[in-house]
């Protein structure tokens, strides 16, 4: 917990710092991030001032006074604007998660640990109410035996950095749901490229990073968009298509929790492949048999606890794999109609009716 | 006893978010109340009342908001160290973003809405970028991406400030709300202590209760717009 005192400049409005201290502080004006600073706050540009005490010195009363500044809030302001790039660059390495077991609503012992590591798929099945969110909400604030399950979530063999847990910029942990939408009112590619800004990427990265996320939505959702089509014009499908293009590649977060988003009209094995392929753990807890069965372990989650831990065996390799197929053509008939075209009898012959099983 | 400041703009989820996180604080055996300073009306009390945390409420009406929470706030805490409370929220809105009630050692926390746009970061001033602590509400609607781009504008506001995503519907990131409240700083006198911004300087004839409009009725502390292309007046 920082003092809260802290947070104040050394000198308020009355009270001016001391010239040593002052110079100490000042701040070199250099770069386009400094210039975008000062036409935010609607201060006259630095022009040809180099440092800032000279530009604050240079300044008349009407200037100084605008929004309540004086030259340390001022200098603190600028120095937070620089400095967010640096707080977003980060992204945290993960080589394993560890779930230490609880105890279920009754108070019974948890029996299963579980440890996840980069590119597994945990499917989370259970009725409503069986506590598939609370394992979701135990992972996302790095539960240390303090919430109601008393679960502990190790990060790379250790307990987590306090501040991991204690700030938005430190979770390791991306969401995805249903109720998600967008809502910024930007072309996709402009917001593409304000997310990469974000995560300072470098602007000859940029570019490539827009397109990949661009190109693998598309491919997921179906429908074509382009970079230039509104973010709040996105169908259903296609707003998660790129919200999880954007997870796997833009995001910095090595964990995604996925919340049922059967029904969203998404590829949903290109996806899963999609976050694999970028070594991200997830963890979605579903009732889609396709999902539930494509992950690498599956947990069934009964009175707030794991109950059971479930590996794929052969034949339900086998039932995803049928799965898989029937959900192509089952998209591909949906694409059909939708076009306007009739349906014949291969299209009949790709329905399980006629399958050998 | 602990004082936390909330500041927000106006629905922003500060009253669900405090609620949310207060309970987590009653469970650990603190007593909580909690002060709420508005303009005009205010039906939060009742949320308050109904979940059984003692609350006051201030209404400033026809008096600046800004002063009338500096003038008010050494009485409330009197109020809250006679009830005998481990910690006092005092809830008020932005006001005018020109304006913060944050105060010097004590806890400040800035609530703002991600429906609100990625740009609010940089409209509201004072009270988010002196806060300690900002939360950000409604975001099991909105896009992780989207999400993230909002941290950083408010990083790009306040360097220091912790962030956290709290959800006053589910209560998501309110029990580590709780903690962080847990851990505020304890006891400062508020009598004698500081603001941590200026209020905003206006006494004009508008302030004392003028109505009408044009030069003749304009005295006090003015400040004109500046319009590039206006006639040079007398």
């Amino acid at each position: 917990m920082p003092d809260p005192s802290d947070n104040t400049p050394a000198g308020g409005a009355a009270t001016p710092a001391t010239p040593a201290a002052a110079a100490a502080a000042d701040l070199p004006l250099a770069g386009p991030r400094c210039a975008e600073f000062f036409a935010l706050n609607h201060l006259p540009p630095p022009a040809s001032h180099r440092a800032l005490r000279s530009w604050w010195e240079a300044q008349p009363w009407a200037i100084r006074a605008e929004a309540g500044w004086d030259y340390d809030r001022l200098r603190e302001a600028l120095a937070a604007f620089l400095s967010a790039s640096a707080h977003a660059a980060a992204a945290p390495a993960l080589d394993t998660l560890e779930i230490l077991p609880g105890r279920d609503k009754s108070g019974a012992p948890e029996r299963h640990a579980l440890c996840l590591r980069p590119g597994d798929i945990v499917a989370l099945v259970g009725p409503t109410g069986a506590g598939k969110s609370r394992l979701l909400a135990d992972i996302e604030c790095l539960a240390q035996g303090d919430t109601p399950t008393g679960r502990v979530i190790r990060i790379n063999g250790r307990a987590p950095d306090p501040e991991s847990r204690f700030s938005g910029e430190g979770k390791i942990v991306a969401q995805i749901t249903q109720n998600m939408n967008f809502i910024m009112d930007l072309p996709v590619a402009a917001f593409l490229r304000l997310h990469a800004e974000s995560r300072a990427l470098p602007p000859r990265e940029t570019g490539a990073a827009v397109r990949r996320v661009l190109e693998s939505a598309v491919g997921m959702a179906g429908e074509p968009f382009g970079p230039e089509t509104e973010l709040t014009q996105l169908s259903g499908g296609q707003s998660r298509a790129l919200m999880i293009a954007d997870a796997a590649f833009l995001s910095p977060k090595p964990v995604i929790l996925i919340d049922e988003i059967e029904n969203a009209g998404v590829d949903r094995t290109r996806a899963l492949e999609l976050f694999t392929g970028q070594g991200k753990i997830v963890l979605l807890s579903t009732h889609d048999p396709l999902l539930a069965l494509s992950g690498t372990s599956r947990l069934v989650i009964r009175n707030g606890a794991v109950a059971d831990v479930i590996r794929p065996t052969a034949d339900e390799q086998d039932t995803r794999r049928r799965l898989a197929l029937l959900d192509q053509n089952l998209s591909a008939l949906r694409e059909r109609l939708r076009s306007g075209g009739r349906i014949g009898r291969d299209a009949a012959a790709s329905l399980p009716m006629t399958m050998t099983s | 006893m602990k004082l936390v400041t909330v500041a927000g703009p106006p629905s922003s989820g500060k009253t669900s978010v405090i609620l949310k996180t207060l309970r987590w604080l009653r469970d650990d055996g603190l007593r909580a109340g909690v002060v709420k300073f508005d303009c005009l009306t205010t039906g939060d009390a009742a949320a308050f009342e109904a979940a059984g945390f003692p609350v006051l409420t201030g209404l400033s009406a026809n008096f600046c908001p800004d002063h009338y929470f500096i003038t008010n706030i050494e009485d409330c805490v009197a109020w809250g160290a006679r009830r005998r409370l481990d910690l006092l929220v005092s809830e008020s809105a932005g006001l005018c973003n020109r304006c913060a009630p944050h105060l010097r050692g004590h806890l400040a926390v800035c609530v703002l809405d991600l429906l609100a746009g990625v740009d609010t970061p940089r409209k509201v001033g004072p009270m988010l970028r002196t806060a300690d602590l900002v939360f950000v509400t409604k975001g099991d609607i909105v896009s992780q991406a989207e999400r993230e781009v909002f941290a950083f504008r408010i990083r790009q506001v306040n360097a220091r400030a912790r962030i956290l995503f709290v959800n006053g519907i589910t209560g998501q990131g309110a029990w580590e709300a709780s903690r962080l409240w847990r851990a505020a700083p304890d006891g400062a006198p508020v009598t004698g202590g500081r603001l941590r911004f200026s209020v905003p300087a206006a006494v004009c004839s508008y302030c004392l209760g003028e109505t009408r409009l044009g030069a003749d009725f304009q005295n006090g502390t003015l400040r004109k717009i500046k319009i590039p292309d206006a006639p040079a007046h007398a």
